[in-house]
């Protein structure tokens, strides 16, 4: 038959072809990661790599494992919902060791007006002062305790009812 | 069986690797977390956000999230009596360290925290070429770092803005819910660190979480609900002038 005279041609680029094909599903089965697929289209282990990354911030709930003085501080106070860390900031490595990593001290006059310095935008009902103007340059806590902050002993306060925007609650 | 001295020496290398992963505080792989168990998306109550930047601050140490770059941001925005369509905002620093006096005074000032919206169908996750970004089992968007290739096609891609490529990987970067805390049981940081419970940490899953309460009795709003996103980040009390 004239038509198949050359038909080694073929066979070759059959090989050609074939070989090629092997080595496509060879190489991807050793370069595409064995979990990708798992889930979806992309590497399913890499959930577990984002998931694996240490955590700064305890959480309130290892907080009050050790320290229930001061919760039961704060709990008649307004500040009973402000968790632990919000203050303190991240001591994840004070609860992996409290004993050789203490946390630092704080200091009032940074801390209590990141919160109360009266702006605008605040909500209304949220207790705000101007700084300049509240404490004649005392120190917060020379009044209020952070723990429980509403002013208890009588004759301590040097504010006014004027003073306190958010009335006082 | 008796322990030799021989069997001991052999064991001694074992248990120092071992003792030392627990010296590492190597997280183990959350046993008890089941993915399919969570749909995770969050709430935001805007009356009650104060504008401090805790959240921001939280959001950085517990991610070390580069200077200048924002997983979470808080933005102020102020409207003038009936122009709603043209706010204005602003966010110094992210309002990491909060706001200075607004500028102008009368009109409506008020804040918008915002963060990675983690949709439910995504535009960031469709545009990936490689699969380096996707929506996991229990609904958090995340990115594999490793498969990344920093084209920014995602970046783009989101309407929220709420990603961007890390200055040294050149990878894209986002929020990731605090995937790794989450998964332990822990909320998120700026939850954690939220201190008047503006924001707070959702499993749309499980049938005991306060948040369906919420969603009931409220009217909640999602951003661009237009872009049909299908956002998990719900916002209560949002005003139309929020982008």
């Amino acid at each position: 038959m004239k038509a198949f005279q050359d038909a080694g041609h073929l066979f070759r680029l059959a090989a050609v072809f074939l070989a090629g094909g092997l080595a496509f599903v060879g190489l991807r089965a050793f370069l595409v990661p064995k979990s990708f697929g798992q889930y979806g289209h992309y590497r399913g282990n890499a959930i577990a790599e984002i998931a694996a990354r240490p955590v700064n911030y305890a959480g309130h709930q290892a907080c009050e494992d050790c320290h229930a003085d001061v919760l039961e501080i704060k709990k008649n106070g307004k500040h009973v919902h402000v968790n632990c860390e919000a203050c303190h900031g991240p001591l994840a490595k004070h609860t992996d060791d409290p004993a050789s990593v203490a946390p630092a001290k704080l200091d009032t006059a940074v801390l209590c007006v990141r919160c109360h310095e009266a702006n605008i935008a605040k909500p209304k009902t949220f207790p705000q002062i101007v700084s300049a103007d509240h404490s004649a340059g005392l120190p917060c806590d020379t009044c209020h305790q952070p723990h429980s902050p509403a002013i208890t002993g009588a004759g301590t306060s040097p504010v006014t009812s004027a003073e306190k925007p958010g009335g006082k609650k | 069986m008796t322990i030799t001295r021989r069997h001991m020496l052999l064991l001694l290398p074992a248990a120092a690797i071992a003792w030392k992963h627990v010296l590492a505080g190597t997280p183990e792989a959350s046993p008890n977390y089941k993915m399919t168990d969570h749909w995770w998306g969050m709430l935001i109550d805007l009356p009650k956000c104060i504008g401090c930047g805790n959240c921001v601050r939280a959001c950085q140490a517990e991610n070390d999230v580069p200077d200048k770059y924002f997983r979470t941001w808080v933005e102020r925005y102020h409207v003038t009596d009936y122009d709603i369509e043209n706010p204005l905002v602003d966010s110094p620093d992210g309002g990491k360290m909060g706001f200075p006096p607004a500028k102008v005074a009368e009109g409506k000032n008020f804040f918008v925290p915002k963060l990675c919206n983690h949709c439910a169908d995504s535009p960031c996750t469709q545009v990936c070429p490689v699969g380096a970004t996707f929506t996991s089992p229990d609904g958090v968007v995340l990115v594999d770092k490793k498969y990344c290739l920093g084209c920014r096609y995602c970046v783009q891609a989101c309407p929220y803005g709420c990603r961007f490529i890390h200055p040294e990987t050149k990878t894209a970067e986002k929020c990731t819910l605090c995937y790794h805390r989450i998964t332990k049981g822990l909320t998120t940081a700026c939850c954690e660190a939220c201190p008047t419970g503006a924001r707070q940490l959702a499993d749309l899953k499980n049938p005991n979480d306060p948040i369906h309460e919420f969603l009931k009795t409220h009217s909640v709003q999602v951003l661009k609900p237009h872009m049909a996103t299908h956002a998990k980040v719900f916002y209560n009390g949002l005003d139309g002038s929020v982008r």
